[in-house]
């Protein structure tokens, strides 16, 4: 298996390496942030690795961009990209804008109800919830809210 | 085996497959552009109830195993889109649909009561959207179709849920949690995607899964198939995937709860049986590996934990959301069986149980409706005050555990007879051991609802309207009337898992 790492097959998949490191940071982020808005960024960051890879699978080599001549003269020689790839992937932009202005959308209402967007104070607020809940509904029950 | 049904779409019949997403996509819109509030749930109502007759119909014509393959616009695939009906996801557009259209009718006093009046027109707008993500997610037979669906149905799904902060607003930061979570599951998803993309250079599921079975198993496809199934693992909540799901189904409005509960996880597992066997082959080592090792101990752990926390819960709506990720144990059990009989008793389960719990969540909404909230203690002595609730509460707990005579007992006693099929006697007990748990944490709501005397400072109430009533009972009675009348669930499900497991012989024991 070690043998496949030749310095070509690493050089060559740059883009695929890149995909990689930019997926787990994106995800890292997300995970290790506890303000709203930087999660956010670390969820772009995420969602953008996967357009990397979708647009590297398109590519061919030599090949040009898939644009037919305006005399629609096709030269079978020609070697173009494949434009599939590329087209799945501005669905997947589309996708990710409407993603991201739904959660800034959301950050906003938390901001105005919590008057807080980082994790550990919305927490602090919502554990007094609970404790208040749990007060005035669990005790009697004998179990938590 | 299969006769394929190709023809150049002449009729209105012919076009059933896409109508059944565009009527509702067209109607979501026309509610905004129309902008009367008077005007908006008449047009949901109308769109999904039109949406219900389609996948009815729809399932008429391939009840008998046959597949219609409709042409997106007339290109033929590989190349064009697909939409391909089979028993397996008529099925699913019936119970996606039809659960769609009683809560929608139940939702007009259950949203007027928790929502403010502003809101109301673009709260029907998102749940068409939502409505027509889940559809589209069912009928589409190319791959990258489903994860736009299915970012279309999550989308449409955060706004709804966020909905619940006029109430409570911690809906807000349940809404966003599940954003999160769901767009990073939806995000493996598309990876996942990528990769099969790669490895066979075709998006219709049907072309991959003849690709891969030419050129078998390689690593591409290996970590596509991982990729896959912990992006819809996230969706479905399997069960250490779970986290998003109570907060999500506790703070949501009650008509939300009870659509989303009902459905959405199910269309998630309906993506899941599609993947696992359709386009990657179930016979592959790796795959069968995946199922036993890793879906088939988790199943099991949600059926127990799950139900555990279930039983400590003192809000009745975050107990029955943690019961859904038990439920969700069962049917990922029957599908890591991988035995026909497994397969039927885990799409079985799944309309029965979406049934079961549209039931239970709209009971919730109607006690929230009344006395404004689902804490036990709230709720006690509620069988005397709301009679005709509590008993369609009642009824749907029972199907929940499974008594004999409910929708809920058929599934399980299917399932437990596939894992004895297998020999698989353990498992066979440990589904009828999860089962008492649930008798636990149903017995406590029946405690509280008939036991219990009314707290000395409630105020009396009565029952709900009538309009939430109806649909409420129509869920109840369907719990029933499943549970003996079984052609439809049972023959539809073998048939369903029969054309997904494509008549092979598994060898998976």
């Amino acid at each position: 298996m070690l043998e496949e790492f030749t310095w070509a097959f690493i050089v060559g998949h740059i883009n695929y390496w890149l995909f990689i490191v930019l997926m787990m940071t994106g995800l890292y982020i997300v995970v290790a942030r506890s303000n709203l808005v930087k999660k956010l960024v670390g969820l772009n960051i995420f969602q953008v690795s996967v357009f990397m890879l979708y647009i590297s699978m398109g590519k061919i080599t030599g090949g040009t961009a898939p644009i037919f001549p305006i005399d629609m003269k096709v030269d079978p020689d020609v070697i173009y990209s494949n434009p599939l790839p590329h087209v799945l992937i501005l669905t997947a932009i589309v996708v990710g804008i409407a993603t991201t202005s739904l959660a800034l959308a959301l950050i906003v209402r938390i901001r105005e109800e919590y008057n807080t967007i980082d994790e550990a104070g919305i927490f602090e607020v919502e554990s007094a919830i609970a404790r208040a809940e749990n007060n005035i509904h669990g005790e009697a029950m004998g179990g938590r809210a | 085996m299969t006769s394929e049904v190709t023809q150049t779409a002449v009729t209105l019949a012919d076009h059933l497959p896409v109508l059944q997403i565009l009527v509702p996509f067209v109607a979501g819109p026309l509610t905004v552009l129309i902008g009367s509030r008077a005007l908006a749930w008449p047009i949901a109502f109308a769109a999904s109830a039109i949406a219900t007759v389609i996948a009815f119909l729809l399932l008429m014509q391939v009840i008998d195993g046959s597949v219609i393959s409709y042409h997106l616009g007339g290109w033929a695939p590989p190349l064009g889109i697909e939409y391909r009906v089979d028993a397996a996801n008529a099925f699913v557009l019936l119970l996606v649909s039809g659960i769609s259209t009683v809560v929608l009718a139940y939702a007009r006093a259950s949203v007027a009561a928790e929502i403010p009046k502003k809101q109301h027109t673009l709260f029907y707008t998102a749940y068409l959207l939502c409505l027509t993500g889940m559809l589209g997610v069912a009928v589409t037979g190319d791959a990258f179709n489903v994860f736009v669906f299915l970012e279309i149905s999550s989308l449409a799904t955060y706004v709804l849920i966020a909905q619940g902060s006029y109430r409570d607003k911690r809906a807000l930061t349940a809404a966003f949690d599940y954003l999160i979570m769901g767009t990073i599951g939806a995000t493996f998803f598309v990876i996942g995607i990528g990769l099969l993309y790669m490895a066979t250079g075709t998006l219709n599921m049907a072309d991959i899964a003849e690709r891969i079975a030419d050129q078998g198993s390689n690593r591409t496809v290996r970590t596509a198939f991982a990729f896959i199934i912990v992006g819809v693992g996230l969706k479905v909540a399997i069960y250490p995937l779970h986290l998003w799901l109570p907060n999500a189904y506790t703070f949501a409005p009650s008509a939300v709860t009870s659509f989303l509960a009902a459905t959405a996880t199910k269309v998630a597992i309906y993506v899941l049986l599609r993947f696992i066997f359709t386009v990657f082959q179930p016979g592959f080592a790796f795959e069968i590996n995946t199922l036993v090792v890793i879906i088939i101990p988790f199943a099991i752990l949600a059926m127990f934990a799950a139900s555990f926390i279930a039983i400590f819960q003192t809000d009745l709506k975050r107990m029955l959301a943690y019961s859904s990720i038990a439920q969700i144990g069962y049917i990922l059990l029957g599908i890591g069986l991988l035995t026909e009989t497994g397969v039927t008793a885990a799409v079985a389960h799944l309309f029965n149980h979406g049934i079961t719990k549209a039931t239970l969540f709209m009971g919730v909404g109607a006690y929230v409706y009344r006395v404004n909230g689902s804490f036990y203690d709230r709720l006690e002595g509620m069988g005397r005050q709301m009679p005709w609730t509590s008993a369609a509460v009642v009824i749907g707990g029972l199907s929940l555990i499974g008594i004999p005579g409910t929708a809920g007992f058929v599934s399980k006693w299917m399932l437990v007879q596939a894992a004895l099929e297998l020999g698989w006697w353990p498992i066979a007990l440990l589904i009828v051991a999860s089962s008492l748990l649930a008798v636990v944490y149903v017995w406590r709501v029946i405690e509280v609802l008939y036991l219990k005397p009314p707290a000395a400072d409630a105020v009396h109430v009565t029952d709900v309207p009538l309009s939430m009533l109806v649909p409420l009972w129509v869920m109840a009675f369907a719990s029933i009337y499943f549970g003996f009348d079984t052609n439809l669930t049972l023959g539809a499900s073998s048939v369903a898992a029969n054309g997904l497991l494509g008549g092979s012989v598994l060898a998976a024991q």
